[in-house]
């Protein structure tokens, strides 16, 4: 606390205006910005000045965040109209200011910067995110070894960390909140395209609102902080089910 | 499950974009700066008669101007539908588009035969 305290006192004179969405039910009867002056500091991240307002200047502001180094997925927000993990955006990168902080776009709002992500959580269960085998009951100790290859195939799937950029970086999604979506649907691919699995998700994907609500704008592999690529994945999955649908007979 | 009609409308739409990537620059080039440049000559009438005069290039022709156009009649769906807000309209806009598509098809065939 006085390490802060001492930093700030020091380091800086310069200040940062930050306007922070406001939503407190019972109270706002919808979104309002408050405006704060944070210390413009060369070392934080925007999820850094939000802690400053909650901890020295307005202990009623709500947001999500836990671990500060992009793994977590929990603190994205929209950072001057575009989706981003406040732990890595800078507060220098927005200059003289003002950084305008909202909740991410596309989901309803419980408070403040936080969103209502169960239905996001529903569309991810969906996909049957995990390995499915057939026919075997194998002991807790059976190891299925991989090739380098075999493991490239899905690796870059497998790094999303669920922090829903892609969901509102996309047009689609916004404007249609049935469309399973950019994560869920890399996530299906992640699974299909493992050696391992035995599954079979065509039902799931093979819809309307699913790969085929795709139009392939690619803001969602834009906007992902982990370089996954949704974009192509849905592409890759409209083919494997375009194939499958002409010859009912091939498996993707 | 449902079925739906997009995997063949895609597999038209994405199959007309391999085609068109293929074979428009191609023609740009070679019509639009080769060709005006003097670096390579004009075809002869004669010449570009006698190219049509053999069935396999008719058909080849048809199927690249149905597949070109299927790719712009998906493209002028989806466009239009998220651009103007009129999604709700999908049967009536989704009939026209195609429907323009299999009429340009079905000319292009009259012409080929």
């Amino acid at each position: 606390m006085t390490d802060t305290t001492e930093a700030v006192r020091r380091a800086s004179t310069r200040t940062i205006r930050v306007e922070v969405s406001r939503y407190r039910p019972g109270e706002d009867a919808e979104p309002v910005f408050q405006e704060y002056e944070v210390p413009l500091m060369a070392d934080w991240a925007v999820l850094d000045g939000l802690n400053y307002i909650k901890d020295r200047l307005d202990g009623s502001l709500s947001f999500r965040w836990s671990c500060r180094m992009g793994v977590c997925g929990s603190c994205g927000m929209n950072v001057n109209g575009e989706p981003r993990l406040t732990c890595g955006t800078f507060l220098s990168e927005y200059g003289e200011g003002p950084v305008r902080i909202e909740p991410l776009k596309g989901f309803p709002v419980i408070r403040d910067l936080v969103v209502d992500i169960d239905d996001f959580l529903a569309k991810l269960s969906s996909v049957r995110p995990w390995l499915i085998r057939e026919g075997e009951e194998p002991p807790l100790t059976a190891e299925y070894a991989q090739t380098p290859e075999q493991l490239e195939a899905y690796k870059q799937y497998s790094m999303c960390i669920n922090c829903l950029l892609c969901y509102s970086a996309c047009p689609v999604y916004v404007l249609d909140p049935d469309f399973l979506g950019p994560a869920a649907i890399a996530l299906a691919q992640r699974y299909n395209l493992d050696s391992r699995d035995m599954g079979d998700r065509f039902d799931v994907l093979n819809l309307e609102d699913s790969v085929w609500g795709c139009t392939f704008v690619g803001e969602c592999t834009s906007a992902c902080p982990k370089h996954v690529d949704p974009a192509e994945a849905i592409q890759r999955y409209k083919l494997t089910a375009a194939l499958r649908s002409v010859l009912p007979w091939s498996r993707r | 499950m449902r079925r739906t009609p997009e995997p063949y409308l895609w597999l038209l739409f994405s199959g007309g974009g391999v085609v068109a990537a293929l074979l428009l620059p191609v023609l740009v080039l070679l019509f639009g700066v080769l060709m005006p440049l003097g670096v390579v000559d004009w075809p002869a009438a004669e010449h570009l008669r006698a190219l049509l005069d053999s069935p396999p290039v008719r058909v080849a022709l048809v199927v690249v101007v149905v597949l070109c156009l299927f790719h712009a009649a998906h493209r002028v769906r989806h466009t239009s539908e998220e651009l103007f807000g009129i999604a709700r309209f999908d049967v009536v806009i989704a009939l026209l588009c195609y429907g323009g598509a299999v009429a340009g098809g079905v000319v292009a065939a009259v012409l080929m035969v």
